[in-house]
């Protein structure tokens, strides 16, 4: 599926006395089995912006294409674009109300009217999917630790199939082996069932590690849309709206300064470790550099 | 949606009304809502209507605000003034089956129509005009003197600015969690009464669970910041009364003779049947 948006812009309260404006004359579009991150300081606008992709706020002027059909038009079925857009919410886990973990992840697949059988097929392959065994199944969702109850509301919209994946925050608060697990879960479903995902984060090495496209957003308006190597080139305007770049295209640059001829502007962890070995192999070859280096370099990795 | 609801809100501003003594303001509003069922003739409600315009104007609060303020206790007070209109004794002017409207009923109906929205505007101008923390504030030094009675005064002015401050973040709330279930295909607005009531449930089970979790919290962070009670606590912004508290206390009694005089000496004879 493909979402056009066009000269979105969204007020905040419009008309009293806390009117404010969230989103600037925003246009994008996202096609079809894209893995696209968003990021953008602190109220940039990124959860007001994704809230539009499946109709839950209303654009104040602009207009949104869903597969060509506006859905600001009356009579437009706001119900089956939730179920085509799953939107996992920051801190979903806020969300869960039902006595097992089992029935609260079917409470999307219900919603969209299929029998209990089949929502709660659904519901078991999605709880698969983020890791969740059947031990899980009849436990009540509130004696789980936070990570496990983040796991459980992401299993919710994917139970229901949606087409398109929207996270907003999802790894927020997660140890290291949650986030990754949660971000190799998208990474499968974008792959395996080309299903196309949009990730909010907070997080540049994130964002860099997965996505292939990369929105900034800054005060409401769009910095950059582009490929990660492209927008990680802008450190500084990056630094300027609060962001940064990823970690590795820090430590690329340093060594850049220091003499490796290595490129700056790679942006994840392979890439990283690919061109210091090459530079090693081939600085080790004729000039003998210590293999402390080397050493160091593997451990970051 | 829940943002239309303005009642009861602050509305910024640096107006004289906003930056009066929560004091004087919690006064004002007494002798305000008492002189409206104190003296209850059109001439009283049109000093009171006067009195009101004043403030207002004053205060630089829109006057739309203000009336969208009444739209949600609008069915309330339909409600009132129906039962005033069908159910006062008296001379029957018109009579439809059972029900019967008479002449003192359709007085008593317009009198109460007045006053509740009177009431209304009266009370939502303190709240547009009085931070939650300032309204608080006035009350417990206002009502310090209960002390004596072993009335726990800090108390419920603690209670009720905690209350009060959790309004709105649990109206946030309420509308975040809407949009999460609605995300998941929650209908809340079709239906028939069952099916709304029970499309509640998974709106209202994490509401709760998120209110308790938060006064969990506040408790946590108030003891281990030391909070113990009233008793020793001094305040970060004492209130002291200035030289427009005081104008607006003299106001007020000018306020209050009139209305006395009114009472005695003006008498605009209406007849309404
Ligand atoms: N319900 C609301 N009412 C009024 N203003 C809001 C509301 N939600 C957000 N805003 C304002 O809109 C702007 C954008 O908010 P938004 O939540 O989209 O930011 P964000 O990029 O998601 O931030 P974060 O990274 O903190 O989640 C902010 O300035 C915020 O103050
Ligand atoms: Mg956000």
């Amino acid at each position: 599926m493909e979402i056009r948006i066009e000269n979105l812009s969204y007020i905040y309260g419009q008309g009293t006395a806390y009117e404010k404006k969230a989103l600037d004359n925003i246009s994008l579009t996202i096609h079809g089995g894209e893995f696209i991150g968003i990021i953008g300081h602190t109220g940039s606008g990124k959860s007001t912006l994704i809230q539009h992709l499946n109709g839950l706020n209303k654009a104040t002027s602009g207009a949104i294409y869903v597969d060509g059909k506006n859905i600001c038009e009356e009579g437009y079925s706001m119900r089956d674009l939730r179920f085509q857009v799953g939107l996992v919410f920051q801190y979903p886990e806020y969300q869960i109300f039902e006595t097992t973990v089992l029935k609260d992840v079917c409470f999307g697949p219900k919603n969209q009217g299929l029998y209990s059988e089949d929502a709660e097929k659904q519901a078991r392959e999605a709880m698969r999917m983020v890791g969740l065994d059947e031990s899980y199944e009849q436990k009540s969702p509130f004696d789980l630790s936070g990570g496990q109850k983040r796991r459980v509301a992401i299993a919710g919209i994917l139970a229901m199939k949606p087409k398109m994946l929207v996270l907003d925050e999802p790894t927020a608060g997660l140890d290291p082996k949650g986030r990754d697990e949660i971000l190799g879960v998208l990474r499968d479903l974008h792959r395996k069932q080309e299903i196309t995902v949009v990730l909010v984060s907070h997080s540049m090495d994130d964002v860099a590690d997965y996505a292939d496209r990369i929105i900034v957003l800054d005060k409401g308006k769009i910095l950059y849309d582009d490929v990660p190597e492209k927008v990680f080139t802008h450190v500084k305007e990056l630094e300027e709206v609060g962001l940064a770049a990823p970690q590795v295209t820090y430590i690329m640059k340093a060594l850049r300064q220091e003499g490796w001829d290595v490129k700056d502007t790679v942006t994840t962890l392979p890439e990283a470790r690919d061109q210091i070995l090459k530079e090693l192999g081939a600085g080790a070859a004729f000039a003998g550099r210590s293999q402390d280096g080397l050493t160091g370099g593997k451990a970051d990795d | 949606m829940l943002k239309d609801i303005t009642l009861g809100q602050y509305y910024p501003g640096n107006s004289i009304i906003h930056r009066l003594d929560p004091r004087v303001k919690l006064m004002g509003t007494m002798v305000f809502i008492v002189s409206l069922f104190a003296f209850g003739s059109v001439s009283a409600y049109l000093l009171a209507t006067l009195a009101i315009a004043v403030v207002v104007t004053t205060s630089k609060i829109p006057l739309k605000y203000i009336l969208k303020g009444l739209k949600p206790v609008f069915v309330l007070m339909l409600i009132t003034v129906l039962f005033n209109l069908f159910l006062t004794p008296g001379r029957t002017v018109w009579k439809f089956w059972k029900l019967s409207i008479t002449a003192e009923g359709i007085r008593f109906a317009i009198h109460m129509a007045v006053r509740l929205t009177y009431l209304i505007i009266g009370s939502s101008i303190l709240t547009f005009t009085t931070t939650p923390n300032s309204l608080t504030d006035g009350l417990e030094t206002g009502l310090g003197f209960l002390n004596v009675f072993h009335v726990p005064v800090h108390e419920i002015a603690m209670m009720m600015s905690i209350a009060l401050r959790f309004i709105p973040i649990l109206m946030d709330e309420t509308d975040k969690i809407m949009r999460a279930q609605e995300a998941r295909g929650a209908d809340f607005h079709s239906g028939g009464l069952i099916r709304r009531v029970k499309a509640m449930v998974p709106l209202l089970v994490p509401l709760f669970v998120s209110a308790f979790r938060r006064a969990n919290d506040l408790a946590l962070a108030m003891e281990s910041r030391g909070y113990h009670g009233g008793a020793g606590r001094t305040k970060m912004k004492p209130l002291v009364y200035r030289r427009r508290d005081v104008a607006a206390y003299i106001a007020m009694a000018v306020y209050l003779i009139l209305m006395i005089l009114l009472k005695f000496f003006v008498k605009i004879p209406v007849n309404i049947l």
